[in-house]
């Protein structure tokens, strides 16, 4: 992989274009009710390539890119595991792509048969008692969710409740939800073990608590073993929980949420069940509650009435948090996530959970086992663990970035790094359950082969990544020049080493 | 099963090496009380041919209607090739490039997909995406209040000629923000924002005025005086604009004197099929000087160790995961797919192809409009131009004969009976470049058979 690829701008020929797929010219006396005035003077400066030089340029970008088809993934937080051929196939037949969202619902019986029996099925797996599909991200569920615990405390005249409670290894969409819902934020500590710290939180909840922000297991990779504890404080002090999402695929049919005593969650169908991840999205966010939220959930919902379905609007649930998106979400998202739960089923969802924890626990024994210093090692491993070379960067001034960038060269992309913040140089690995023993052994010898270069030549590491189409970048001068849209003129360019 | 590859032996050996003698024991943190051991009202799994088989009758159940709605989601023609390099398992399976050095492939489709939406707009810079058209408003609305500090009052102006979903969802996105909406009246006749109308708030103190061009009726908004006098009162103003319509409209940064500040839309018809309402992608533009106002993520092209270029997420002191309750927005994820569909899709129509397309559209829609208002009991509802969507009224209520032309396989528009009741018996109609005459026709002949039962009889 050091091929580059011009952009496609300076691929543009005048007069060139993908003709086969434009519409005829239609006669400009047919345009002529458009006033001049809001008419565009000068066509859009977009490229002017031929279909092929196109088709050539798109799919040498893909080849820059590593991904769940191409390498091993382990992006701690994220649950990249294979997304399914089928579930894609088959939510992309003509009749699903075609319909429009206000097409009416006799034409629309067979997908929003799909929608109900998913929400169904994502009632059972977490325990809650109504689920809503349209939040189209994880954050955007976050968002649905701390909105529903504001409602609630709304109706029932508790107006001071402005408190939002996190821990401080959560997420960074955590307090960012919580200001974008106009709430107030407050961070409590772990204990020295990754367990939320009792004696801080009771100090914490009051008469403004809103609620808490919880993930379990945490991004720490542990369970919250006093959760039920947590649940108990938060309660008594009027607060609700909220659950974050994340890290479901951990407990996939073994534990519930709802069991938990949390109060509402968002799921991140985009990990847990298997939706791609696009390069960045589409997700789906979409949120489940217990009894006491039920009336303030996000529309459209998708009911079952007799053997019709139909959405319920504003108008079925006058309390609602209101309308998320314009239509109703992520809809071709939630329809690979229903195929991949049917694939699934009942057994093949408690696999999950059991078999993304078997790969998370050998694969940390075997990097102890190695010599890498785990962040909780007298902890059982969730779906991930942290991995911390706060020793190698003491020692070798080799830090977690270089044993990431190095990985690359391996081909393995590079666990999340420096994530969560209360664990120094750390690594947050998360194999995944569809991951066999054959790679995670060969990640292990990769690791295993870095920590050598590290002590013996520590250049090859810190000077990583070698084999990439670049070497690192230089973030500092990407935000100080900016240069996010691309002009004529080529950008200044720096001596280069020529034998490079 | 559940694509997980282990045989047998693999789980031994490898409970072995953690020293744990089951499965089960792996979880011996968690409570025994929370423990469960079934999922029962999970069915039990299909093999792949029974699910797509599954898939197969419900899609066939659904059919395919002959669409004429459009209200903020358009059917447009799809080159082949754009899901077929979008669904390439590089793009498709891979995740937000944190990685830049192994990402090097969707931060360059970024940094082009930026390029070409700040040229179609008019806009000096974009971002990587937000959801959709809808949530980018919202945002947009709460980057004005950040922008504008001239102004104290977290007070935005939106004509009711905006998109009604629109606005519905910038208000549950804000509310708990304090931001305010005032809405402003459409003309009767017209159907657009007049400067009377505006003249009442003179003297507010607003944050910024939202235009949508065209509107939510079709109708083109006079959105250089529009703008004019929101700068001349400090206002910021935030365009909504439909990608394809800029093919032959003035993009937003040329509106006015000096053109919009902010500039926002629905992606969906760059490629992206209409699918039940969703994945789409929201676009979202501003002027330079705005843009550590931008939410979301923003690639940028700098240079590497050895002083070749490449490309990178910048700008990240905005983000949620460095500024955490400080950040501009808790988005995270965004629409990477679409934003890759609408890419490829652009490439593929180039300047031409989208003008070619947007004229297309509008002639289909003028020659509907002229057809079936030349059928006794319909008529257009407002005066003035339109850009391929039009209100229709007629002279009964729109639910019946429009559940009369889906039984005939039509999708005739959308009711606004719930959404404008003032509007009267109104139908919002659409036609784009994927309708043939004959398809004109065929609604034509439908609807005058509904409206006439006697004589069809």
């Amino acid at each position: 992989m050091s091929a580059t690829e011009p952009v496609i701008f300076e691929y543009s020929t005048p007069g060139r274009g993908a003709s086969d797929q434009w519409p005829p010219q239609v006669a400009e006396a047919l345009l002529a009710d458009l006033p001049g005035a809001l008419r565009r003077a000068t066509p859009p400066q977009l490229p002017e390539v031929g279909e092929l030089e196109a088709v050539r340029h798109f799919t040498r970008l893909s080849q820059l890119n590593f991904s769940i088809d191409t390498h091993f993934y382990p992006l701690g937080s994220c649950t990249m595991k294979y997304n399914p051929k089928a579930c894609n196939q088959y939510a992309m037949l003509p009749q699903f792509l075609a319909r429009h969202p206000l097409a009416p619902e006799s034409h629309g019986q067979g997908f929003l048969a799909c929608m109900h029996e998913l929400q169904e099925m994502l009632k059972e797996v977490t325990g809650m008692q109504g689920v809503a599909l349209s939040p189209m991200a994880g954050a955007h569920g976050e968002f649905a969710g701390v909105a529903m615990i504001r409602a609630y405390h709304r109706a029932r005249g508790d107006l001071k409740r402005n408190v939002i409670i996190v821990p401080e290894a959560a997420h960074g969409t955590n307090p960012a939800t919580a200001t974008m819902c106009g709430c107030v934020v407050r961070e409590i500590p772990v204990d020295a073990q990754g367990d939320v710290d009792l004696e801080a939180l009771r100090a914490a909840v009051g008469p403004s608590t809103a609620g808490i922000m919880l993930t379990n297991p945490s991004t720490l990779g542990v369970f919250e073993r006093h959760i039920k504890e947590v649940a108990r404080i938060v309660h008594e002090a009027g607060g609700l929980l909220y659950y974050d999402g994340a890290n479901l695929n951990a407990i996939l049919g073994k534990v519930r949420p709802g069991d938990m005593g949390f109060d509402v969650i968002h799921m991140n169908l985009h990990k847990t069940f298997s939706t791609p991840h696009g390069g960045g999205g589409p997700g789906a966010g979409a949120v489940g509650v217990g009894a006491r939220l039920l009336p303030f959930l996000p529309i459209p919902l998708v009911a079952k009435e007799g053997e019709r379905y139909r959405w319920l609007s504003e108008s079925d649930l006058p309390q609602s948090i209101g309308r998320l998106s314009a239509f109703m979400g992520n809809a071709g998202v939630l329809l690979r996530a229903y195929i991949y739960m049917r694939l699934l089923g009942r057994e093949g969802m408690q696999r999950v959970g059991e078999y993304a924890t078997l790969n998370a626990n050998y694969l940390m024994q075997r990097l102890k086992d190695a010599g890498f210093d785990a962040a909780y090692p007298e902890r059982r491993a969730s779906h991930e663990f942290i991995i911390t070379l706060r020793r190698q960067a003491r020692e070798l001034n080799v830090t977690a970035m270089d044993f990431a960038k190095r990985l690359l060269d391996y081909g393995f992309h590079a666990p999340t790094t420096y994530f969560p913040l209360l664990v120094p140089e750390c690594l947050l690995i998360e194999p995944t359950e569809t991951e066999s023993r054959q790679v995670l052994d060969a990640f292990v010898t990769a690791m295993s082969q870095i920590q050598k270069e590290a002590e013996q030549e520590p250049a090859r590491v810190t000077g990583a990544p070698h084999t990439m189409p670049v070497r690192r970048l230089d973030d500092v001068r990407a935000a100080r020049q900016l240069d996010l849209t691309w002009k004529p003129t080529a950008p200044p360019q720096t001596a280069t080493n020529p034998g490079d | 099963m559940a694509f997980i590859p282990h045989t047998p032996a693999d789980v031994t050996a490898m409970l072995a090496a953690i020293g744990a003698s089951s499965l089960d024991e792996l979880f011996d943190e968690i409570p025994q009380e929370l423990r469960i051991h079934s999922l029962e009202r999970i069915p039990e799994a299909l093999n792949e041919m029974q699910v797509g088989r599954l898939m197969s009758e419900r899609a066939l159940a659904d059919g395919l209607l002959l669409n004429f709605i459009g209200a903020g989601a358009y059917e447009h023609h799809i080159p082949a090739a754009v899901w077929a390099i979008t669904t390439r398992g590089e793009f498709y399976s891979a995740y937000t490039p944190y990685q830049a050095e192994a990402s090097q492939g969707t931060l360059q489709l970024i940094y082009e997909f930026q390029t070409m939406i700040a040229r179609l707009t008019g806009m000096e810079v974009a971002n990587a995406s937000m959801y959709d058209g809808a949530s980018a408003m919202a945002e947009a609305a709460l980057m004005a209040v950040r922008a504008n500090r001239k102004s104290k009052a977290a007070r935005i102006l939106v004509p009711t000629s905006v998109h009604p979903y629109y606005r519905r969802v910038a208000l549950a996105s804000t509310h708990n923000q304090g931001l305010k909406f005032e809405e402003l009246p459409y003309g009767a006749a017209d159907g657009v924002l007049s400067l009377a109308t505006l003249a009442r708030h003179e003297a507010d103190d607003c944050t910024a005025l939202i235009i949508q061009q065209p509107n939510f009726f079709g109708r083109l908004e006079d959105v250089d005086a529009l703008t004019d006098w929101a700068h001349a009162r400090g206002m910021l103003v935030i365009g909504v604009v439909n990608p394809t319509s800029l093919g032959l409209l003035k993009p937003p940064g040329q509106w006015g004197a000096q053109g919009a500040d902010i500039a926002v839309g629905e992606g969906q018809p760059l490629g992206v099929p209409l699918s039940s309402g969703g994945p789409y992608f929201g676009f979202m533009t501003s002027r330079m000087e705005h843009v550590r106002q931008l939410p979301g993520r923003i690639v940028g092209r700098t240079l590497d160790a050895a002083g070749k270029p490449g490309f990178t997420l910048t700008l990240q002191a905005r983000e949620q995961h460095i500024r955490r309750a400080k950040a501009t927005s808790n988005i995270c994820t965004n629409q990477g797919l679409l934003m890759t569909a609408a890419t490829i899709y652009l490439s593929l129509m180039g300047p031409q192809g989208v003008a070619r397309t947007a004229a297309m559209s509008h002639a289909r829609t003028r020659e509907l409009v002229d057809l079936l208002t030349h059928l006794p009991g319909v008529r257009s509802a407002f005066a003035g131009p339109v850009f391929h969507e039009a209100v229709l009224q007629l002279d009964r209520p729109v639910a019946p004969v429009l559940k009369a032309l889906a039984a005939r396989g039509i999708a005739a528009g959308l009711d606004l009976a719930g959404l404008y009741p003032e509007l009267g018996h109104a139908l919002l109609v659409c036609a784009t470049e994927t309708k043939t005459q004959a398809d004109l026709e065929r609604l034509r002949g439908a609807l005058a058979e509904v409206l006439q039962p006697a004589r069809a009889a």
